[in-house]
């Protein structure tokens, strides 16, 4: 698979297939194209050349029904995270649930757990815009992962929260990985991805020269 | 079809969830609005347009179609005889249901808009008049006239064709003139309800794409935005057809010998039309919605 921007090609000949419930960090330069390698996992981009599969249906065979439904089994946390922006931060949060149909009771209380754990417990009724750049990553963590979703793309999900709470947020993640869920999550924090190690057999892919290389266990 | 109307339902049971998603703007909300009352206004007085000639119309049409005068013009001295003999003559021509002629009673009261009351009309060389009622079938003028011609030469028959026509097609006219300009007013109301649904999509696109990253379908998204430009003509012309409604009761009533213009209004079952236009320019406005919304949707990534 390959894919650029209309220019020259950005990614070459990538061929990769994520197993359910494996654990993946994903490196690379600034600029390298960690974030476009992700929009085209879930289904944002379509590749130039070659194919992709998502959930094993092609994706330039998907309408956009298609993709609606495949982004409910993906949660995706963006670099920079948008949210709606006149609704509190916990209908936000919510928001998976109530545009799949599906918010009962259940839910409500996974919610405010999950909004504990991202140390938000005490904000669900602020507005986005009111919110810090840390806040905001860590509420868009817990809406990629509300609805339980069978993968999570995070990209650069502690680039603005402090060490012990970059902590916290990669433990959910591990968490969610040990319920069988398939986890990949690019960033240049190599702190992370060490410390991760210590907790989770996680693979390091890191793109260099247009190429997505699996890193040794150098790290 | 049932998808349509899974939708219209949509519209009213709602989900207050799903309308929530689109952040309550207030100008083109106000815009579209307005622009739905205004058009409601204007379509009810163009309705009651409509209804009035059409009303005119057929009015003209019943009482002209089904009656002519034939006027006799003779000495004095033989004006009962040529009476006699015509209304003999139509009594036997075919088509004709019953001709009478008028007493002189009748024809001062006809006369008297222009000379007043005390009219010496016996004393006049005032000319017989005589009411044709016609059947259904009607009679042929043509014949008549040439066995008119024939037996009593004082007759001229006036079958009213000649002023009737052009009078009746007017009214007709001026109704189908009503209909065409409720048939625009829609299509207006359809374009300014697409410019606003356009602007707020259009306004609103960060809000598609986080509604588009979190799983929501197009219908989905398009809803929310349908159900509340739906709501919105709803109430605006709601509020116009009300107030068109109130301004036509206010015209002068129809007089008994009123001409067409203090006949413009409703009457009897013509006030159950202006009640259609809410939900008319509801439906207008789902259409309108859905059309925009899902082409913005589907240019989108
Ligand atoms: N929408 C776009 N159109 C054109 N070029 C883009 C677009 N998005 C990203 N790029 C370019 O692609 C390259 C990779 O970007 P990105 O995937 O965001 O890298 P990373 O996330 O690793 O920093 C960058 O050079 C960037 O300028
Ligand atoms: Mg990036």
């Amino acid at each position: 698979m390959a894919y650029g921007y209309g220019g020259a090609e950005l990614l070459s000949d990538i061929s990769l297939k994520l197993s359910p419930g494996s654990f993946h960090f994903l490196t690379g330069p600034s600029g390298s194209g960690k974030t476009t390698f992700l929009k085209l996992c879930y289904g944002a981009l379509t590749a130039t050349s070659g194919e992709v599969r998502l959930f094993g249906q092609d994706v330039r065979t998907m309408n956009r029904d298609d993709h609606a439904l495949t982004r409910r089994r993906i949660g995706v946390v963006h670099q920079d995270c948008q949210f709606l922006d006149h609704l509190p931060i916990a209908d936000n949060i919510m928001l998976p649930l109530n545009v799949s149909g599906r918010d009962d009771l259940e839910d409500v209380a996974n919610l405010k757990e999950l909004m504990g754990w991202v140390g938000l417990g005490k904000r669900g009724d602020a507005y986005p815009p009111t919110l810090s750049g840390g806040e905001r990553q860590r509420a868009a963590l817990a809406r990629a992962v509300i609805m339980s979703p069978d993968v999570v793309l995070a990209d650069e999900p502690t680039g603005n929260v402090d060490w012990e709470m970059s902590q916290r947020l990669l433990q959910l993640l591990i968490e969610l990985n040990r319920m069988g869920k398939t986890i990949m999550i690019a960033t240049h924090d190599m702190n992370l991805i060490r410390a991760a190690k210590n907790n989770v057999q996680a693979r390091v892919l890191r793109i260099a020269n247009r190429k997505l290389q699996l890193a040794g266990a150098d790290l | 079809m049932s998808k349509v109307v899974d939708h219209l339902k949509g519209v009213f049971s709602g989900d207050a969830q799903a309308d929530r998603v689109v952040p309550p703007s207030g100008f083109t909300a106000r815009l579209t609005s307005f622009a739905a009352a205004t058009m409601a206004f204007l379509t009810v007085f163009a309705l009651a347009l409509s209804m009035a000639s059409g009303r005119l119309a057929m009015k003209w049409g019943d009482e002209l179609t089904h009656s002519s005068t034939l006027r006799i013009s003779a000495p004095a001295g033989q004006m009962a005889d040529q009476t006699a003999a015509a209304l003999r003559l139509l009594e036997t021509t075919p088509g004709v249901a019953t001709a009478r002629a008028l007493t002189s009673d009748e024809q001062r009261a006809l006369l008297e808009p222009w000379f007043g009351p005390d009219l010496p009309i016996d004393a006049l060389p005032v000319p017989q008049l005589i009411e044709i009622q016609e059947t259904d079938e009607g009679y042929d003028a043509a014949g008549l006239r040439l066995r008119l011609q024939a037996e009593v030469p004082g007759a001229v028959l006036d079958d009213h064709t000649r002023w009737r026509k052009p009078l009746q097609q007017a009214a007709g006219r001026l109704r189908m003139l009503g209909w065409v300009s409720i048939l625009l007013i829609g299509a207006t109301t359809a374009t300014m309800i697409t410019l606003a649904a356009n602007a707020a999509l259009a306004a609103n696109a960060q809000v598609i794409s986080v509604l588009r990253l979190v799983g929501a379908r197009d219908d989905y998204i398009a809803q929310a935005f349908v159900r509340r430009f739906t709501l919105r003509a709803l109430a605006g012309a709601a509020i116009g057809t009300a107030a068109g409604l109130i301004a036509v009761m206010i015209l002068p009533a129809a007089q008994e010998k009123g001409g067409f213009l203090t006949g413009l209004g409703f009457q009897g079952m013509g006030w159950f039309w202006p009640l259609l236009i809410p939900p008319l320019a509801a439906i207008v406005a789902f259409f309108a919605t859905r059309a925009a919304a899902r082409r913005a949707l589907s240019e989108l990534t």
